[in-house]
């Protein structure tokens, strides 16, 4: 290689045409499947002279439920580069055994481990999380939109910013081969001195901005604008669960940001925090990490577990058994999950006191998620159970979710953790609780919620194939790996001797392939139901007898969702409205305040991306100047006082007009 | 004003609130929140510097380098600081706008001055060898140190943006809120300077 002259090093930092895997085919024939898909969607937008909409009413949004809709879309698109990375290393470790070496070399097979676990995490979960809040919490709550409307947008693109990096390095440079974790002294510089870690700390730096403001202004939202009348124990469950899970997200966010930052001195300035020399200490790293990791799995699942509270009252057809119970084993889990950090590393040699303390609080946990469970199960006692596609993800869920929660308790054993720890047994818990739990919750929030979103329900059939493929696949590609892991074998290996262990890696793929086919059931099912969409289409505003208040507006809802503020009386309070005869007003409107469109926050974290390809390739000119452009166009941002205005009574009699009209045809038919 | 907290109590069988709709103002909640958010930030930088302060890997500990007289003016430069903009929040209070830059321009100038005699203090000790790279101890405090410098000097940055608003658009509304949020941010990193004159210098020193 020759030496690549000063100005070359200047201008491009260590970027040079060799960062582009021009000699991986795998990698070459997925960029010209993803450019080609691009450039047909690009097209697409372009004939339907759609420019123009998507900048002004979608990219520039800030109504939460726009960008609650963003949220989704980037879960779902970042969703299949997770699963395509999955079913990558369920197709390397099926072949590679004995002689056979696989097809991927094991630097790239470490990148691929560690992009699905930072994709499916942070881009895929995450995303999915924020959008349901995002969408869901200001109509249950009454609200007209969340507390900080701009910065939500913001909040938006900083996550996609954060994508677009991780999504870069797949055609520029590479990824970490670290895990996604990242533990240093291997995620240091003197055993990854090349860009895949920079990627990996920039992509959730930026990321992590995002995540951490929209925590602070859920939160502000849900204390700040209830309808009145909520109290707090009227509030409905998913918006606890939303409130728990803000709290979290507030509370273990800065510690990741510091500790990537620390990691990030070690890289770039040379600094002693994880190295192996000159004081180091790699294992503080370990516990911080954890002390943000374990919080984000309960962010992850707390909101599903709202989720399935409303799912399982509205298709029983029932109040919520135990809804204070619900509340406080919520508010239980939110302070424990703080206390049981250390039960990822029992066997790093805390000691036998400070294992038997964590051991113990991680079983505690099960109590509180146990006594979920049962009121449940007591709700759909007796209930009329409508067995829709949320009710069947719920119920999938259960049935699964115990299971993983059970091999967790296992796991918790310190002892048995010794045995068990980074094996595939862990993978297997995991991945338990996580698809059953979190990705079930999803996809149950999504045929749930869906019609209140566009207007029309999802199609059954499909639903119910992406489920059924869903549930069964799980269940296919991870029991094997639960035997495996009983069997010692360990995590993150991409190549095998003993070839009797093949036929259980090649029952996972298969596995794979079968959740493969649940995820294109889900794709089709969207694609039919936008297709069908006039015999699915639901005027009512309320398709599934809904008990809270998001189901007392139209759907889609305006963009005020309530021309009126509601009142509440009960916990179900369109419940307690239908039952008790409420009088939609249908005069008397008032000009309604809200927040104008605003560019800044895409502007903003389009620079802060450009900041960070800099900053990875060390090309210092650019991120000085990315930089300070971003304090320039954040103080311009802030010269801006014109940031509201108002909906006309005129206006908002028009829409209200419209939806009297309508729901007095309803009733005639 | 706010007429609906949720405690308000209503007909039971009034389900709209037909008036308009005043929801509270969360800023100062917003920002509070985003303060204890940036204070989990010191808490790790605080821990590793508890964990790791004393290895100093065969190099100058806090003995040999901290001048504590030069601390000293430094903490006293930025307690004048929070105390200044106190001042120009009581003037803010009674809408005297010149009063307001004034005490604001102090405060910036003791800010400027702390972040001075903080880089003064970097400087000599990166030229005495003693720089982030010597010693996991000399990461720790460079990073915790100057995190809180960081600080103090995007505060500098904002409050000169915030007397050009407060001049071009005098104390309205949205100018009183952030001057508001900006006096929580300033008395804040005071609260973690004196954190960190504890338990870094002071400490240190005894050790």
């Amino acid at each position: 290689m020759q030496e690549r002259s000063e100005l070359m090093q200047t201008l491009f930092g260590r970027l040079t045409l060799e960062a582009i895997p021009y000699h991986e085919p795998i990698l070459v024939w997925t960029f010209v499947a993803t450019a080609i898909l691009g450039m047909s969607l690009l097209a697409y937008i372009t004939r339907k002279r759609a420019w123009g909409t998507l900048w002004n009413d979608w990219f520039c949004s800030i109504d939460h439920k726009r960008i609650g809709v963003m949220y989704m879309v980037l879960g779902i698109v970042m969703l299949l580069r997770g699963f395509a990375d999955a079913i990558m290393m369920r197709a390397q470790q099926a072949f590679a055994f004995g002689d056979s070496m696989g097809y991927l070399p094991p630097h790239h097979y470490d990148q691929i481990f560690t992009a699905h676990g930072v994709i499916m995490i942070f881009f895929v979960a995450m995303p999915f999380v924020t959008g349901l809040m995002n969408y869901v919490v200001p109509l249950q709550i009454g609200a007209r939109d969340v507390a900080f409307p701009f910065l939500n947008n913001f909040s938006f693109w900083m996550t996609t910013a954060g994508a677009v990096l991780v999504m870069m390095s797949l055609f520029v440079g590479e990824f970490a081969q670290t895990g996604w974790l990242a533990y240093p002294p291997l995620s240091g510089i003197a055993y990854s001195p090349s860009v895949g870690v920079d990627y990996y700390i920039w992509a959730l730096q930026i990321a992590g901005v995002g995540t951490l403001l929209s925590g602070v202004n859920l939160l502000v939202t849900i204390v700040k604008m209830r309808a009145p009348g909520m109290t707090l124990m009227k509030m409905p469950v998913f918006t606890w669960t939303a409130l728990c899970t803000n709290v979290l997200i507030v509370a273990a966010f800065p510690v990741l940001t510091a500790v990537l930052g620390l990691l990030s001195l070690d890289r770039y300035v040379g600094t002693n925090f994880f190295t192996n020399d000159f004081g180091g200490n790699a294992m503080m790293y370990v516990n911080l990490i954890w002390i943000w990791g374990h919080p984000e799995v309960y962010i992850l699942i707390l909101p599903l577990f709202g989720v399935f509270s409303e799912v399982v009252s509205t298709f029983s057809g029932k109040r919520l058994f135990g809804y204070t119970s619900m509340v406080y084993a919520t508010v239980v889990i939110t302070i424990l999950s703080y206390l049981v950090w250390l039960h990822h590393f029992f066997t790093m040699g805390s000691g036998a006191s400070v294992n038997s303390f964590f051991g113990i609080t991680t079983m505690i946990i099960s109590i509180p998620t146990g006594a979920k469970m049962f009121n449940w199960l007591f709700t759909m006692y007796r209930g009329r159970i409508k067995f829709d596609v949320p009710m069947l993800w719920t119920m999938g869920f259960m049935f699964t979710f115990v299971i993983g929660g059970m091999t967790g308790v296992l796991l918790a054993v310190p002892p048995a953790d010794f045995v068990l720890h980074n094996s595939l047994f862990l993978i297997a818990h995991f991945h338990n609780v996580i698809i059953g739990g979190v990705v079930f919750g999803v996809f149950a929030g999504i045929n749930y919620w869906f019609p209140k979103v566009a207007g029309f329900k999802l199609d059954e059939f499909w639903g119910k194939v992406s489920f059924w493929f869903w549930l069964v696949g799980f269940w296919v590609a991870f029991a094997p790996l639960y035997v495996l892991g009983l069997m010692g074998v360990t995590r993150r290996v991409s190549h095998f001797e003993d070839m009797s262990l093949q036929i259980w890696f090649q029952i996972a793929a298969v596995g794979a392939v079968l959740i493969g086919v649940g995820i294109l059931a889900f794709l089709i099912q969207i694609f039919v139901s936008i297709r069908r969409r006039d015999s699915l289409r639901d005027e009512t505003g309320d398709p599934w007898n809904g008990r809270t208040l998001e189901w007392a507006t139209s759907s889609p809802p305006p963009a005020y969702n309530f021309a009126f503020t509601p009142r509440v009386h009960d916990q179900d309070a369109w419940f307690d409205m239908k039952r008790r005869g409420h009088q939609r007003p249908v005069s008397g409107f008032v000009d309604i305040h809200m927040p104008k469109n605003t560019a800044a926050g895409i502007v903003l974290a389009g620079i802060a991306t450009v900041c960070g390809f800099a900053l990875i390739w060390h090309i210092w000119w650019l991120a000085a100047a990315s930089f300070f452009g971003l304090i320039a166009a954040t103080i311009i941002h802030t010269f801006n006082y014109d940031r509201d205005y108002h909906i006309h009574a005129d206006e908002v009699s028009r829409v209200e007009d419209q939806r009297t009209s309508q729901l007095a045809a309803l009733q005639k038919a | 004003m706010s007429a609906h907290a949720a405690e308000t109590t209503f007909p039971p069988d009034s389900f709209y609130d037909t008036g308009e709709h005043h929801p509270q103002n969360g800023t100062m909640l917003g920002f509070w929140l985003y303060l204890m958010s940036d204070c989990l930030i010191f808490a790790v930088l605080f821990a590793m510097y508890g964990v790791v302060g004393a290895n100093y890997a065969a190099g100058p500990g806090p003995k040999d380098l901290f001048d504590l007289g030069l601390v000293a003016v430094n903490t006293s430069m930025l307690l004048l600081s929070s105390i200044t903009y106190g001042f120009a929040m009581l003037e803010m209070a009674r809408g005297r706008q010149n009063a307001v830059l004034g005490w604001l321009a102090v405060t910036g100038l003791f800010g400027l001055a702390f972040v001075g005699l903080e880089l003064y203090e970097f400087n000599h000790f990166i030229h005495e060898g003693a720089g982030p790279q010597r010693s996991a101890f000399l990461s720790a405090f460079f990073a915790l140190v100057g995190t809180h410098g960081l600080h103090v000097s995007f505060g500098i940055v904002w409050l000169v943006v915030l007397m050009v608003q407060v001049r071009k658009m005098g104390l309205t509304e949205p100018n009183r809120r952030r001057l508001a949020c900006l006096s929580l941010f300033w008395h804040f990193l005071d609260v973690v300077w004196i954190g960190v004159f504890t338990f870094v210098y002071l400490m240190g020193v005894l050790r």
